[in-house]
């Protein structure tokens, strides 16, 4: 086995590959947000965000390697779990957690139910199978009108519930991974309060991904001559 | 002064290979300023005089810097009380009448040999996978030659404070020993003397851990609440920044000469 193989496999070589994929998908995260909360800047602005990422030159360089990101992530995930478990072959009759939190105990269901979202989401959005009568529609500019297909998506309330309920499952997982990776590459330092990290990027992802679809669904945002 | 009649869960276990379970024990006249290890002395007696097998644990010093008492009492290692090991806890924390349970560690590396006893040398082979410096013996260098900041040694100190118990493995959900390694680590790495093998150090202590089968660090901070010793997680990220070094930097030694562990 190369020294490269064998830190990989290593329990702490794996912690900080979840660590590293696992803060290429925050980053992923804060500027989709930041691409979706353009939405409040009206039909023109967001269509035209739209357009220029369909058109980007590394568009598939950029969805290949978040693919990858996402599987590794994933897969070493499984292979941690199965692991720990392996680890405590008989469970205690009584066992009281007093430091972890329900963000670390439940990072496994958190990702799972993100995950399952993800593949809703590329179904609903990007592939056009969820709503594909609002898949592709025109601007007044010739663009895809990515704006109406937004606000015709978030006013079904199923769907605005779904997202909810997945966006707060991103906030529970972040709560917990977006400052763990941190201590996991050994940069953690008793001068930076960065355990507080993943609470506030958890809740600032949560309220910039919730706040356009809300808008939606309270009729701030309205279709174009609605 | 008054005497407490008690109900306690035990875990039994006839050896290494049997299957256990649970089984209720009552225990009277037991004095509040018994240690918890005296009452299980206590129970112990009671069964001896109704002719039925005594309940084997782990024990030693019986002043808290051993690390051979363990048991994980009502959910939580060393009973849960801050800073504090089994023989360090007292009767008079519970009340009379309490439903106690009592149980191994439990790990797959720590498997049970009786009881509530664990087999804790999966610890041994990681110390001895690299937690030492190599010194010539017979030239003991001059005192304070070497000088040491006074935070540095602090630090070494706080690490070097672990007494090898296993409350972090027990306490962690994954049933890793990160705690464990990472304070054998830093209390080394604190210091001049631990430098010059620190990567070798790193590596075969971090690979003997998962070569023993504890599990992975996920960051839940379960074992630094459970520390008798109060070692800090600050230790865990110490091992995690020089296992990454020493993987990516480290010249992994040639096996030639006398020199290769």
């Amino acid at each position: 086995m190369s020294w490269f193989q064998r830190y990989m496999r290593s329990s702490i070589g794996a912690k900080q590959v979840m660590a590293v994929t696992g803060l290429g998908m925050v980053l992923f995260a804060l500027i989709h947000m930041t691409g979706h909360l353009q939405m409040f800047g009206g039909r023109d602005m967001y269509n035209g965000y739209a357009h220029f990422l369909q058109h980007l030159e590394v568009k598939w360089v950029a969805r290949l390697g978040l693919i990858a990101i996402v599987v590794i992530h994933i897969f070493t995930a499984i292979s941690l779990v199965m692991k720990n478990r392996a680890a405590r072959p008989v469970a205690y009759a009584m066992y009281k957690p007093v430091a972890s939190t329900p963000m670390s105990r439940y990072m496994a269901m958190t990702g799972l139910v993100i995950l399952a979202f993800i593949i809703y989401h590329l179904l609903h959005f990007t592939i056009g199978t969820v709503q594909p009568q609002y898949f592709h529609m025109l601007d007044d500019k010739g663009r895809y009108d990515a704006y109406s297909m937004f606000v015709r998506g978030f006013q079904n309330v199923g769907i605005f519930a779904s997202y909810a309920v997945a966006v707060f499952m991103l906030c529970m997982h972040l709560g917990h991974g977006a400052s763990s990776w941190i201590q996991s590459l050994g940069w953690r330092h008793p001068k930076y309060g960065t355990d507080k990290l993943g609470p506030i990027l958890g809740i600032v992802l949560f309220l910039g991904y919730i706040a356009p679809p809300t808008a939606v669904l309270i009729g701030m945002i309205k279709l174009p001559g609605a | 002064m008054s005497d407490m009649n008690l109900t306690v869960h035990v875990w039994r276990q006839k050896d290494a290979k049997s299957p256990g379970k649970m089984v209720p024990y009552k225990v009277t006249g037991v004095s509040e300023h018994a240690s918890f290890l005296e009452m299980l002395d206590i129970l112990n007696e009671q069964l001896q005089a109704k002719g039925e097998e005594p309940v084997a644990f782990d024990h030693d010093c019986r002043e808290g810097i051993c690390g051979m008492c363990s048991l994980m009492i009502n959910g939580r290692p060393h009973g849960g009380q801050k800073a504090t090991t089994t023989c360090q806890l007292h009767m008079r924390k519970f009340k009379d009448g309490e439903e106690i349970f009592v149980e191994p560690w439990r790990a797959g590396a720590f498997p049970v040999l009786r009881d509530l006893s664990v087999d804790r040398t999966s610890f041994e082979k990681i110390q001895q996978a690299g937690g030492f410096v190599s010194t010539n013996v017979g030239s003991a260098p001059d005192a304070n030659s070497v000088p040491i900041p006074k935070e540095d040694a602090d630090r070494a100190m706080d690490a070097a404070a672990c007494i090898g118990c296993g409350a972090c493995v027990a306490a962690c959900p994954n049933g890793s020993a990160m705690l464990f390694v990472g304070a054998k680590l830093a209390h080394l790495h604190s210091l001049p003397q631990g430098q010059a093998e620190r990567g070798h150090r790193t590596q075969a202590m971090v690979n003997a851990m998962d070569a023993a089968g504890f599990g992975n660090c996920s960051n839940h901070y379960e074992c630094e609440a459970a520390c008798p010793k109060e070692i800090s997680r600050d230790v865990i990220s110490l091992m995690n920044k020089d296992y990454v070094k020493a993987s990516f930097t480290h010249r992994e030694r040639s096996g030639k000469g006398d020199g290769g562990a």
